[in-house]
């Protein structure tokens, strides 16, 4: 029989084999076996999130302003020849004329000083302040003391929130009911009003009993700062971690390591913490601005850090007195605290894009 | 309900204990009484002024007395003006209070109409301005503000009258203590005005034929405004500790400014009787906060 050719209907969806070839049915070589299997390049949560943060451009120009900000008050102080609480003398000699001048300026002795020796004097970038101090290294070292103490107070803050969250999240039960009730009424607490209550407390108390010490640098008002922030900001930190650790404590990966015996101690700190990482670095980010935000706000209420140190609020502060004559000096240290904050910021927003994968 | 509400009463209560522990206990802390003058006095006349103010008696038994003074309504002299601290407190905090009330209105006004437009016109040019200054906003400290305002609109345009209270304009200081609530708001809007736009009763609203006006403001926007309430207890902390540095650059004689100058003049007395009524009203702005937002939305959970 004539294997007749059926004509094929235009709607069918029979495959139609005269289009092919035996070449066509021919087994796939290893080689093209293999180009199957090809699979996205594998990559770790960190890595993940590194990419996303690095497509998100306000969260690299803040990290840009950051690293900038921080190069030039490390690197700054090793170059300008002044120091923030030197009044500045020409020759060994107290120079009248050296006080409120502009930006980029010389004052009459120092030019005299310089046409007679030929000797170049570094300048003053901003100018002097109404003490004949150079105003640039002030403002370098303010920021200095902002940074730093908002980066201490986070790290403070992120220790005892993950200890006491992490404990109370992971016992349950009485442990965590008892010790969210203290979290709840620290919490009603109004922090800001404790600080400045113990900053005027402590500065009488410990008035001359710190001398010699680093601390006596920082002064008083700030050690406050850090007891306060030691025993009250904590606790949002805490409460974060509690929520993430009674998720994460029902996984069988930890239910796995309990069954072969594993510490407490260790589960948590290598099977649990590593978990809530995205939080606490969010946090951690989302914590120091805040503390710069605090610190500024004391410095300027005269409660911050003690003379001659000089931080970002203080300088504000003390430029508010001749703010009509020389408003540079109340701009700068306030474009530096904006600056600042808000590159960390958007840092933390964008860190909490790209690491929190449940937000969307 | 009622169980959450006693539990969140007790609890506005034990704080406010704490807080008079803490001020009471920390002043007591500070070397030095208050009859140690320059001159040395006659020991038998302290001893007498001593007993006269209770200052003999064991410290337990001090801040008994002192807070059965404070719930008679009695809290303290001023150690700088020898006057009663309560009457002067009130009056003071009249002058505060103009400048909050007024801050916090327009930051909850301007804030839910920027937030809702920026949510409506979502990556579009108004949205990205209205985050881009809002961003600016949070960043900048209120005393930061507060003081560019003055030297710009004061100083050098010339605008506005530097406050005197002959002639109170408050309308610096008003800018500058809402700003930052008024970004914070509108963000917190945006994002509960997004969330509230995609929810399934918003589109059965759209298909049943109701215009799109009435299904922005009334499905929408009530439902996003819930979100706002948590921040109310918040912003009146913000506007009280705030007011502290706004009301000393505007040299408004407000309790911030009495509170700022209690400080700098070692005023004890107010320092802790100015302390404690901020402490309570702050408390009791969260207690509230707390209730309505459980009032208002019954979906969320009573623990």
């Amino acid at each position: 029989m004539e294997n007749k050719e059926v004509k094929k209907s235009f709607l069918s969806a029979q495959v139609d084999l005269s289009k092919f070839n035996a070449g066509n049915f021919e087994k796939a070589t290893d080689d093209e076996k293999r180009q199957q299997d090809v699979m996205g390049e594998s990559t770790t949560f960190l890595k993940d999130g590194l990419r996303r943060l690095r497509k998100n451009p306000l969260a690299m120009g803040s990290i840009v302003v950051l690293v900038a900000i921080i190069l030039v008050i490390l690197v700054a102080p090793h170059i300008v020849p002044y120091s923030y609480d030197e009044v500045i003398t020409v020759n060994g000699q107290r120079d009248k004329t050296m006080t409120n001048l502009s930006f980029m300026c010389y004052s009459d002795k120092e030019l005299a000083y310089m046409e007679e020796t030929g000797e170049d004097l570094f300048p003053h970038i901003f100018g002097t302040d109404g003490l004949g101090r150079d105003y640039f290294i002030r403002v370098i070292y303010g920021t200095r003391v902002s940074l730093a103490v908002g980066i201490v107070a986070a790290i403070m803050v992120v220790l005892i929130g993950i200890v006491y969250g992490s404990v109370a999240g992971y016992f349950g039960g009485k442990v965590d009911l008892i010790m969210m009730r203290i979290v709840d009424i620290i919490y009603s607490l109004p922090d800001m009003l404790i600080i400045i209550l113990m900053s005027v407390v402590l500065k009488e108390v410990l008035q001359g009993k710190l001398v010699g010490t680093v601390l006596d640098r920082l002064g008083t008002n700030m050690i406050s700062m850090f007891i306060v922030f030691g025993l009250l900001y904590w606790v949002s930190m805490a409460r974060l971690i509690r929520g993430q650790i009674l998720t994460i404590k029902n996984n069988e990966y930890v239910l796995a390591a309990k069954c072969i015996g594993t510490s407490n101690r260790k589960i948590l700190t290598s099977h649990i913490l590593p978990n809530c990482l995205s939080v606490i670095i969010i946090t951690t980010a989302l914590q120091i601005p805040s503390a710069i935000f605090t610190e500024s706000y004391l410095s300027f209420l005269g409660l911050g850090v003690s003379i001659p140190l000089s931080s970002l609020g203080s300088l504000a502060n003390d430029a508010r007195a001749g703010m009509q004559s020389y408003p540079a000096r109340l701009v700068i240290p306030a474009v530096i605290i904006c600056l600042i904050v808000l590159a960390l910021n958007l840092l933390g927003d964008g860190l909490r894009d790209a690491f929190d994968t449940k937000l969307d | 309900m009622a169980k959450y509400i006693t539990k969140r009463i007790l609890l506005a209560i034990v704080s406010i204990w704490i807080i008079t522990m803490i001020t009471f206990f920390a002043m007591n802390a500070i070397p030095g009484g208050p009859f140690n003058k320059e001159k040395a006095t006659d020991p038998a006349v302290i001893k007498q002024l001593e007993e006269r103010y209770n200052l003999d008696k064991p410290l337990g038994e001090q801040y008994v007395i002192y807070i059965k003074n404070l719930l008679h309504g009695d809290w303290g002299v001023s150690l700088k003006t020898g006057r009663p601290i309560w009457s002067d407190m009130i009056n003071k905090f009249g002058v505060s209070a103009k400048l909050g009330v007024r801050a916090a209105i327009i930051a909850i006004i301007v804030g839910i109409i920027l937030g809702s437009c920026a949510a409506l016109t979502r990556n579009r040019l108004p949205d990205r301005l209205i985050i881009f200054f809002t961003t600016l906003g949070t960043a900048m400290p209120s005393f930061v503000l507060a003081t560019l305002l003055l030297l710009v609109f004061c100083l050098w345009l010339g605008w506005f009258q530097v406050f005197s209270s002959s002639d109170p304009n408050y309308t610096l200081p008003v800018i500058a203590l809402s700003v930052y609530p008024m970004a914070y708001i509108t963000r917190l809007t945006k994002t509960s005005m997004l969330d509230a736009l995609n929810q399934d009763y918003i589109r059965t609203a759209r298909a049943k034929g109701v215009s799109k006006l009435k299904v922005i403001f009334v499905h929408g926007l009530r439902n996003a405004l819930i979100p706002v309430i948590t921040y109310v207890g918040p912003m009146v902390a913000y506007i009280l500790v705030g007011s502290m540095v706004v009301e000393n650059i505007f040299t408004i004689g407000g309790l911030g400014s009495t509170f700022v100058t209690s400080i700098s003049n070692r005023d004890y007395p107010t320092i802790m009787a100015v302390t404690i009524f901020l402490a309570i009203l702050m408390v009791f702005a969260n207690l509230l906060t707390d209730v309505v937002y459980k009032l208002v939305d019954p979906r969320i959970k009573l623990d």
